[in-house]
């Protein structure tokens, strides 16, 4: 748009036409102070701090909805201005409980920041001022009604953001207050955005309030553990006696791709750290029972009857189950521990995307890989299978948002009427299973309509749906598991024919596809390359077995049979996941490494205490191929990152675990403690060098010295080391030739909001919403205004 | 829910009047109001139905309006004006004398739920001042004594109303 | 049902056919009904809306802008249906009069809001009743029906070829509704919360429609206008302020009423000869020339035209024609605190200062009233007033604030009077009640 000239507080400007004063003043530098406006929410001009004086207008006028205008001419501070908001922030205290010592809030409220900076300290107002109790409105969110300043941001959050809708307005005067749903309590989507927007102590989260005060937190960014879409969150932490304690989860400084957003999850759920039923010494099962133990004991027997099995009848011998929700790092040095320590392909992982299906039909299209940011600013939007208001909360947001604020196109076809459908363009309801039938007449077969129309979904609306996606540039096509192989193949070939089109294949956990991506296959290496064509992967590592290994069922399989003498998992829960009979293993000698006793520590021989995203370095790849970092927040003493485990079993193996880790450099580099007061001494050391802008790789414990090697030699991973380490995400490339799977492999995690898998139901938070939720029906959607 | 014919007649008529369905609420629910007595949940659940909303939108609107109630009131609500051209002319003492005479309070209903009192602003008879509503009846230069015929004139229609 | 008056001085125009039965189709045909929209209707939009502009007419609702030129605001073209909106909410505190003009000459209201609507080429007009006139809706309801059954509203109006419908709408209690962007949101069955500004309603109103919004009684003078021409119109009264306006004397006077009088007409002469002077032999106190929202005048300040420019040069408003006289009974302070607990009770809510400010200044004045009060009061009420004057989301805040100051800057004394525990001087039992708040 072109540029119109201000004039702020005598400094001569230019600024897109169209700006609001109060963005052209924080571009110019000039702070305006504001409660109700919020960037990307609708206007209000409800709090009337933002007054300033406009050259030829009588009025303070707002700058929160005045839209700048040629030669306009602003004073943004003045006596009357400073008056004029002093006596807001007067008017609001006049009601307001002033024992700010005591709110939750203190320390990070707003209405303090502007009574500090106005300075309307002396108290004019001696009446009584309006009470009401406080209450609880869900297992999350708590309203306390006299510290309200009525801003109406939840309202917004809840509504235009979210699309839930749950918080209103009622009563009027200064009787008015917010009001939830369902007229003393909520029922919602429990995000917490509304709570975090509050800018004072109104709305609080039944999982942090009146635990701490902000001051004593240090905060931690890094990423959610919980779904696949990666959401970038502010951990606030505190020492206790356990360790590190994590008290708060926000995304306060809108850092990473998902702005202001987290969802239930990531807001809450990161309390199944310090779940009671954390294990936290390692368990060597004794005359039939799991017995507390050493480190040194576990360690020394894992190492003693893996080298054997190894040596006895070769790496065949040995299953590796790895994990979705362990770092990049701990994936790529667990498949290279199977395929360099042990010599075997036998490694696999619980598959919720086929990726490899993905990385074959994109056939080195290397930019049509679409990132959570593309979502957001994409002209148009396809979003086939999946429900990603309950599975992917992030790119739901990011969709809904892109429609709302950019009037992006979204076209939607899905078997249920899937929420999304409501920022929908055009939704086209198809039969359960009939998918690829739908890319089939994307792809210009008419033969399969008659299959595909249904009542809500007649014959023109596909047809037209059709039409408009061929007319579309730079459209972002999401697919979810229900398209995979050849139907997914050939989906992105009928969708490249658009021009720009990028894609996204959802996967469901946290590292899905960082999992996929760093080779958890027995087929293929990192970069989805073939087992059978690794050259340069034989070449560093100096050989590597050259048959495919087991798949998971085929792990299974062989241990019935006997052939199956030791089986290693990582931080999986493959027994209820694939419902395996937990006799399978009665003769293998089972290794797991977990946070709780989850169903396969039934079949375990040694249980290993680890540690969870949280409490690491590293890195994840979320489904569209972002990677972000993982830094180190909690800490719970007795535990170990999976990194670290797995380097101290090849050491014990009495593998050199140089060849593992390319650490040091040549030098001397200690392998720190495992107890007492030096463990953890590395990371320490790291966090230390990190914060000083180093990298660290003095320890064979060190991820980064792993990343190194990834970002070597995993086609894609070649990104800015110095802008990840920023914090900043960087889009990965899918490379490499991918390859067809039995589709069936594929087993969709089917979690929702207040799901997390295995983890999930560790989590209090979730564990009491989802009890609230048993006691009342939830009315799962509700209309727009 | 079942409402009379003639809320039907007149909600359908309405409903053409606008391009959006939700344009109808307010004089809806006043109509609603003058049959039920006072807006049930179950009337709530029925507008909001009708017309797309959530039930949470519907409680928005009522509490707004200060005509539209959720709680039950008398049959006879009596609305005194006290806004300043009636306090002029002694609409402060109408509401004292009404007080007295039922025997309630502000916002208060009979025991045997005949009359409601509220003291409410300017119904905009102020030259015809002090003035007071019974539901949507004008009583005007009312007097204490006036005031009492007025509520004796009720009572008197229902009596009728009971024996034949 | 309202009793009628009369006065020599009147000069009836919108009160022409009170009382002449003209609720009636064919009496007000007898009495020249519809006259006005045919002969508009060969007039052509630009002539219209000039002729309003020329007549000198300014609104009735109480803000007094020049309604042609308000209508000369809508955008010719526009791709959203254009409206014309009615403003009879009448609830501002001392007014009456469009009550008068529903009842007794509803059919003159349609008139106006068709004219309206052919000024700006729109086809669809609302008439919105406050909530508490329901019998004026019924009759409005058959007004506007008999209308539809001669032709004259609907399809073709008058076989002009020209299409126009008018609907009634009902509104349930709420002063803040009267204000314009807030009746809209009202009308489309929403909170009356009014809307950011600009866009105006004559850009983007009614469902994003430009909307002319009017007061009844500016509307039901538009047809007498178009009849009898600008010129005349505007020489009844003085200069930009043009014709007569229903005004509606109230408070302690011996015959109070609505008189449709002369815009100009002395408002000395309006109390002491028209409405009879002050009852009782009492003394004038003191007036509130326009409405509760219109800072009141003392005594000495009463000789002065009852126009648009001369009362703003006055320091007040003349507002909505609602002039309540006040005796010297009257304790300034137990008014004072009577019309703020009004605004406390109608303010939306939506902004800090007129939330906040109207529930502050209604305590402080109970208090005070009752005897309660401390010397820095004086100085906070006026302060409160002061700051939240032209800083308020709608005029709603400013309607509460400048009473406000007025009464503290011209009867300062009487509030000094009650102060160290005194009780009123002018009552017996002082004690006035607070309203819950957070029900
Ligand atoms: C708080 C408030 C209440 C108002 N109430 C009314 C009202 O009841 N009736 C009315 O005609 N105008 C009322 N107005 C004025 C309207 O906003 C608007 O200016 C008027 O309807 C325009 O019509 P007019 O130009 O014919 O006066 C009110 C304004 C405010 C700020
Ligand atoms: S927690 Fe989320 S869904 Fe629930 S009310 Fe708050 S913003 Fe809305
Ligand atoms: S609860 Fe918080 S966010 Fe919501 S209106 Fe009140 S102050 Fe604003
Ligand atoms: S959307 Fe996914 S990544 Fe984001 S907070 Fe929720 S679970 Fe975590
Ligand atoms: S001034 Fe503010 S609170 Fe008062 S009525 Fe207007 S918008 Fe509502
Ligand atoms: S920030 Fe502008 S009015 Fe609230
Ligand atoms: S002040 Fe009572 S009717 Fe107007």
């Amino acid at each position: 748009m072109a540029d119109v000239n201000i004039t702020l507080d005598g400094k001569k400007l230019t600024a897109p036409a169209g700006t609001l004063l109060i963005e052209a003043c924080k571009n110019a530098g000039i702070e305006v102070p504001s409660f109700c406006y919020y960037p990307g929410f609708s206007l209000q001009g409800a709090c009337r701090m933002c007054l300033v004086k406009i050259e030829k207008v009588p009025k303070l006028q707002t700058a929160c909805t005045t839209v700048i205008g040629e030669g306009m001419i602003v004073t943004t501070d003045s006596p009357e201005i400073h008056q004029a908001r002093k006596s807001m922030v007067e008017l609001l205290l006049g009601n307001h409980p002033l024992d700010c010592p005591v709110c939750d809030a203190g320390g990070e409220c707003e209405l303090q920041d502007m009574t500090f900076a106005y300075g309307a300290a002396e108290s004019k107002y001696i009446d009584i001022k309006n009470h009401r109790e406080e209450q609880q409105w869900s297992p999350v969110v708590y309203f306390d009604r006299p510290r309200c300043i009525l801003c109406y941001r939840c309202v917004r959050v809840c509504g235009e953001g979210m699309d839930v809708w749950a918080l209103g307005i009622q009563n009027r005067g200064v009787a008015s207050v917010i009001a939830p749903n369902k007229e003393d309590h909520l029922e919602c989507e429990e995000c917490g955005m509304c709570i975090d927007i509050c800018p004072v102590g109104a709305l609080t989260s039944g999982a942090y309030r009146y635990k701490t005060r902000p001051w004593e937190m240090k905060h931690i960014d890094t990423t959610c553990t919980h779904c696949g879409d990666g959401c970038r969150t502010t951990l606030g932490v505190r020492r206790a006696d356990t360790g590190i304690e994590i008290v708060r989860g926000d995304n306060r400084d809108k850092s990473g791709i998902n702005g202001d957003f987290l969802c239930i999850k990531g807001r809450y759920a990161f309390d199944f750290v310090d779940n009671e039923q954390r294990i936290k010494q390692p368990l060597i099962r004794k005359d039939g029972r799991l017995t507390p133990s050493s480190w040194e004991e576990a360690f020394e027997l894992i190492g003693r009857r893996f080298a054997e099995i190894c040596g006895r009848e070769g790496g065949r011998a040995i299953g590796v189950i790895g994990s979705s929700k362990t770092s990049n790092e701990e994936n790529y040095l667990l498949q290279k521990f199977a395929r360099v320590v042990l010599g075997t392909n036998n490694i696999d992982h619980h598959r919720t995307g086929d990726f490899p299906a993905f990385a074959r039909a994109l056939a080195g299209k290397l930019d049509a890989t679409a990132s959570m940011r593309d979502v957001f600013k994409a002209p148009a939007m396809l979003v086939i299978g999946n429900d990603p208001t309950n599975q992917h909360p992030l790119l739901a947001w990011q969709i809904r948002n892109n429609v709302r604020l950019h009037r992006s196109r979204l076209y939607v076809i899905n078997s249920q009427p899937i929420k999304l459908r409501r920022q929908a363009t055009a939704f086209a309801h198809i039969p359960a299973g009939s998918e690829a039938k739908l890319v089939a007449l994307l792809a210009g077969d008419d033969s399969v309509l008659d299959v595909l129309v249904s009542e809500n979904t007649p014959r023109e609306a596909l047809l037209s749906l059709r039409d408009r996606l061929r007319g579309e540039q730079n459209l972002v096509i999401i697919f979810g598991a229900e398209l995979r192989g050849e139907e997914m193949a050939r989906l992105v070939k009928v969708g490249s024919a658009v021009s720009g089109a990028k894609f996204v294949c959802l996967g469901d956990y946290a590292n899905s596809r960082g999992a996929a991506d760093m080779g958890l296959y027995p087929d293929l290496l990192p970069g989805y390359l073939p087992v059978t064509q690794g050259k340069t992967f034989r070449e560093e590592w100096g050989g590597l077995p050259d048959a495919p290994g087991l798949t998971i069922p085929q792990m299974v399989d062989a241990a019935k049979a006997g052939q199956l003498k030791a089986l290693y998992v990582v931080g999986a829960n493959p027994v209820a996941r694939f419902n395996i009979d937990p006799f399978a293993f009665a003769k293998s000698f089972v290794v797991m490494q977990d946070m709780f006793l989850t169903e396969t520590a039934l079949i375990a021989d040694v249980v290993l205490p680890g540690a969870n995203a949280y409490e690491k370095s590293g890195t994840f790849t979320n489904t569209c191929g972002d990677l972000q970092l993982l830094r180190k927040a909690g800490e719970v003493t007795g535990t170990k990152p999976d990194f670290e485990i797995i380097v101290r079993i090849a050491e014990r193996m009495g593998f050199d675990v140089r060849k593992l880790v390319p650490f040091g450099g040549g030098m001397w580099a200690d392998m720190g403690q495992s107890r007492g007061a030096q463990s953890g001494e590395a990371d320490r050391h790291s966090v230390w060098l990190e914060a000083h802008g180093l990298e660290t790789k003095l320890s064979p414990f060190d991820p980064m010295a792993i990343l190194d090697e990834i970002q070597r030699l995993v086609p894609g991973y070649h990104v800015s080391r110095r802008t990840l380490l920023s914090g900043t995400d960087q889009h990965t490339r899918i490379g490499g030739p991918g390859i067809l799977h039995n589709p069936e492999l594929i087993v969709p995690a089917n979690d929702d909001l207040f799901t997390s898998g295995t983890l999930g139901r560790y989590s209090r938070a979730l564990n009491s919403v989802l009890e609230n939720q048993r006691r009342k029906p939830v009315e799962t959607e509700v209309a727009a205004d | 829910m079942k409402l009379s014919d003639q809320f039907e007649q007149r909600f359908h008529a309405m409903i053409n009047h606008y391009p959006t369905k939700r344009s109808v609420l307010v004089p809806s629910l006043l109509y609603a109001q003058d049959e039920l007595g006072y807006l049930t949940d179950e009337l709530i659940a029925e507008m909001a139905q009708r017309l797309d909303l959530t039930d949470l939108e519907i409680r928005n609107v009522i509490s707004y309006y200060s005509m539209l109630t959720t709680q039950p009131r008398g049959k006879f609500n009596v609305q005194v004006c006290t806004n300043i051209a009636c306090m002029l002319r002694g609409g402060e003492e109408i509401l004292d004398h009404c007080k007295r005479k039922l025997g309630i309070g502000h916002k208060g209903t009979t025991r045997d739920g005949l009359f409601s009192l509220e003291e409410v602003e300017c119904i905009g008879a102020c030259s015809w001042a002090p003035a007071a509503q019974v539901n949507y009846d004008f009583h005007e230069n009312l007097t204490p004594e006036r005031m009492n015929e007025v509520l004796q004139d009720y009572r008197r229609k229902v009596h009728q109303q009971e024996n034949c | 049902m309202a009793d009628l008056v009369s006065h020599p001085d009147e000069v009836k125009i919108v009160s022409k056919r009170f009382g002449q039965g003209a609720t009636d189709i064919d009496r007000y045909l007898e009495l020249d009904g519809y006259k006005a929209v045919q002969k508009a209707l060969g007039i052509g939009p630009d002539a219209l809306i000039n002729e309003v502009k020329n007549s000198g007419l300014r609104g009735r609702g109480g803000a007094g802008f020049n309604t042609g030129m308000k209508w000369s605001f809508v955008p010719k073209q526009s791709p959203r249906p254009k409206y014309v909106l009615c403003n009879g909410d009448e609830s501002e505190p001392g007014t009456c009069k469009d009550r008068l003009i529903f009842e007794h000459d509803p059919h003159s209201v349609i008139e106006g809001v068709v004219i309206a609507g052919l000024s700006v080429e729109s086809h669809v007009g609302y008439i919105y009743i406050r909530g508490e006139y329901r019998y004026l809706s019924n009759i409005m309801q058959k007004a506007i029906k008999d209308a539809y059954a001669r032709g004259f509203l609907g399809k073709n109006i008058f076989g002009s070829g020209y299409d126009f419908d008018v609907y009634w709408h009902g509104g349930a209690g709420a002063y803040e509704v009267g204000e314009e962007s807030a009746l809209m949101e009202s009308l489309e069955g929403k909170r009356g919360i009014p809307r950011i500004r600009p866009p105006f309603p004559a850009v983007v109103g009614l469902w994003g429609g430009p909307t002319i919004i009017n007061n009844a009684e500016t509307l039901a003078s538009v047809p007498h206008i178009i009849l009898g021409g600008a010129e005349w119109y505007a020489s009844l009264g003085p200069p930009r302020n043009g014709g007569t306006r229903l005004f509606c004397l109230s408070g302690h006077v011996a015959r109070p009423g609505v008189y449709e009088l002369p815009m100009g007409y002395n408002l000395k002469k309006m109390i002491y000869e028209v409405a009879g002077g002050i009852a009782d032999g009492r003394r004038l106190k003191a007036v509130v020339p326009g409405g509760a929202s219109t800072p009141c005048l003392t005594a000495e300040e009463v000789d002065v035209p009852m126009d648009f420019d001369s009362l703003m040069k006055a320091g007040s408003m003349l507002g909505s024609g609602g002039v309540v006289v006040l005796d010297d009974s009257t304790c300034m302070v137990k008014f004072a605190l009577r019309t703020m607990q009004f605004y406390q009770h109608e303010s939306c809510g939506w902004c800090i200062p007129c939330r906040e400010g109207t529930d502050w200044l209604k305590k402080t004045l109970a208090r005070f009233h009752a005897g309660e009060g401390v010397k820095k009061d004086i100085d906070n009420i006026q302060y409160l007033a002061e700051n939240m004057l032209g800083r308020t989301f709608c005029p709603l805040g400013d309607a509460a604030a400048m009473p406000t100051i007025a009464f503290i800057k011209k009867f300062r004394k009487e509030f000094e009077d009650h102060l160290e525990g005194r009780p009123c001087p002018f009552e017996k039992e002082g004690v006035v009640k607070q309203l819950p708040v957070f029900a």
